[in-house]
């Protein structure tokens, strides 16, 4: 394949990747709010387009304009930039995401994949330690005793609950053998699930990865009843979309991670003709991560919230000494069926 | 050639990112500076062929070890540098030693540096190598490292926590409300506020 065809195709893959991320993200808080209402016994957003479809449209189109007020009190230049550092870490992590399996269209075939780099996980995890930045300076740079606390305190969370993250994974590395996203759902076919191997890894992703993206029961630094808004309060507009969008892309590619690591990605039943073969394990993959984001809202609106102390004694005191249990655990067992 | 243009791309935000860090007066654009120094290492790193060491570097460095930094600046409410009246000493034999000292370093590396230059791939990077280096030929070190850290992570604990709770001084024995009522105190996070008086 000569350089240009490289380049084009994968422009193309590019392009097509981060727009059917930022529609997700738009539609994910459609989800939210369809879950949340019936769950509440109401019916949510019915009015505009079916079913209320076309809500996201109409709040991209008020954020648009709203008025974007900036306060004379802030520190300027981390202001403007913290939500474009959460929204730029937010979203470059779907770029090793893969999501189907090698499409054959002749010299022009390739992987469904924007990029397969040798260290697929550890460039998703450098990037969401990355994402604490946003969240911090937005904090920091609002000069206000509100944001200034929610900052600190979600800071502090997500770099603690990032260790127990880190270590659930690596019970899944030593069973696929490899730190490619590709290579780790390819040791997990005929049935061969991670989820059978690792159901302690699983459990203590999910909640390390609830923490990280700062979801209910986690969610005490914007809790809206304790801090005002916390980190975003001072934040109108486009720049509260962006830390609002930063926050679901965030949870997307939770969602994805999850799938991919622990319930088989894109694989599932493929049969019929090729242009169906190529299909189906996208549409597999894109059912198993709508279930993950739906576990995701459904959570948040059945659980209380943790107290700060609570949610932190719960993380270093009890999901980090069981993730290292069960790496030696893993280990142990891996090496003597060997 | 593409690679020569990276390298130094990549050197010139890792000087500017220095020097920024030292010339800023405000302590929270010193530690930003810092991150894109950690970052345009992770990208050198990267143009040795060293990916899982460029991983590592961003994953600890720049989004572990700075956000305690950042944190720790943003707690104290650490406010802009005060300018203390210089030493003329210190430029006088300062300035020239700095200079005396380039000239050195640039001589020896001009005249005994020929060494050439590494292509990508002709040194082991792989995760799988430095696993294998790692845990076969470098175990001794390894963990005799991990027990440093632990002798630093006690050392921490130790120095962060209340004297009342190792030392017990018979002074404060008779103070009702010190250490064991207010074990469950909410972490000093919350309680300091904004750098406001470390009462005891």
């Amino acid at each position: 394949m000569s350089i240009t065809t490289f380049v084009i195709i994968s422009l193309i893959k590019s392009i097509a990747v981060i727009f059917v991320l930022l529609t997700a993200v738009a539609y994910s808080v459609w989800l939210e709010r369809k879950v949340s209402a019936h769950i509440q016994n109401r019916w949510g957003p019915t009015r505009v387009g079916p079913f209320g479809l076309l809500q996201p449209l109409a709040d991209g189109v008020k954020f648009i304009f709203k008025e974007d007020l900036t306060q004379p009190h802030v520190y300027k230049p981390l202001y403007i930039a913290a939500p474009m550092i959460a929204m730029v870490f937010a979203i470059t992590s779907i770029s090793v995401i893969p999501f189907g399996n090698y499409v054959d269209f002749g010299p022009w075939g390739t992987y469904l994949q924007i990029t397969d780099l040798n260290i697929g996980l550890l460039v998703v995890l450098g990037i969401t330690s990355m994402g604490v930045y946003g969240v911090a300076l937005a904090g920091w740079a609002s000069n206000n005793k509100y944001s200034l606390l929610g900052g600190l305190r979600a800071s502090a969370q997500m770099i603690s609950y990032e260790v127990s993250l880190g270590l659930s994974l690596v019970g899944v590395l030593i069973i696929a053998g490899s730190l490619s996203l590709r290579d780790i759902v390819d040791a997990q076919r005929h049935l061969h699930w991670n989820i059978l191997f690792q159901p302690v890894a699983f459990f203590i992703y999910l909640i390390s990865a609830y923490a990280e993206t700062n979801r209910t029961p986690f969610d005490l630094p914007e809790a809206e009843s304790e801090l005002v808004a916390g980190y975003h309060t001072e934040y109108s507009a486009m720049k509260f979309a962006m830390f609002f969008m930063a926050e679901y892309a965030n949870m997307v590619t939770v969602a994805c991670l999850a799938t991919l690591l622990f319930f088989g990605g894109w694989l599932g039943p493929v049969f019929g003709p090729p242009i169906l073969q190529a299909i189906l394990p996208v549409i597999w993959f894109c059912l198993k991560v709508f279930f993950f984001m739906f576990l995701y809202v459904w959570v948040r609106w059945t659980l209380p919230r943790f107290r700060y102390d609570q949610l932190m004694a719960f993380g270093w005191k009890f999901l980090l000494p069981l993730a290292i249990a069960n790496i030696v655990v893993t280990a142990l067992i891996v090496a003597w069926r060997a | 050639m593409f690679h020569i243009i990276l390298f130094f791309f990549f050197g010139a935000i890792c000087m500017a990112g220095a020097i920024n860090l030292l010339v800023q007066s405000h302590p929270i654009n010193s530690a930003l500076s810092l991150i894109t120094v950690m970052a345009a290492l992770a990208g050198e790193y990267l143009l040795l062929g060293a990916e899982f060491v460029a991983a590592v570097q961003v994953i600890v460095y720049a989004g572990a070890v700075m956000v305690l930094f950042v944190i720790t600046i943003m707690l104290l409410n650490a406010g802009k540098e005060e300018h203390t009246k210089g030493s003329r000493v210190a430029i006088l034999i300062g300035v020239p030693g700095v200079l005396i000292a380039a000239v050195l370093v640039t001589w020896t590396l001009v005249s005994r540096g020929q060494t050439g230059s590494v292509a990508i791939g002709a040194l082991p990077g792989s995760p799988q190598e430095i696993a294998r280096l790692l845990f076969h030929e470098f175990l001794l070190p390894f963990e005799v490292t991990s027990v440093l850290i632990l002798i630093a992570i006690m050392g921490a604990v130790v120095l962060a926590s209340r004297p009342e709770a190792i030392a017990h001084h018979p002074a404060k024995a008779d103070q009702p409300d010190s250490a064991p009522s207010k074990r469950k105190d909410a972490p000093q996070l919350v309680a300091s506020g904004v750098g406001s008086g470390k009462e005891r």
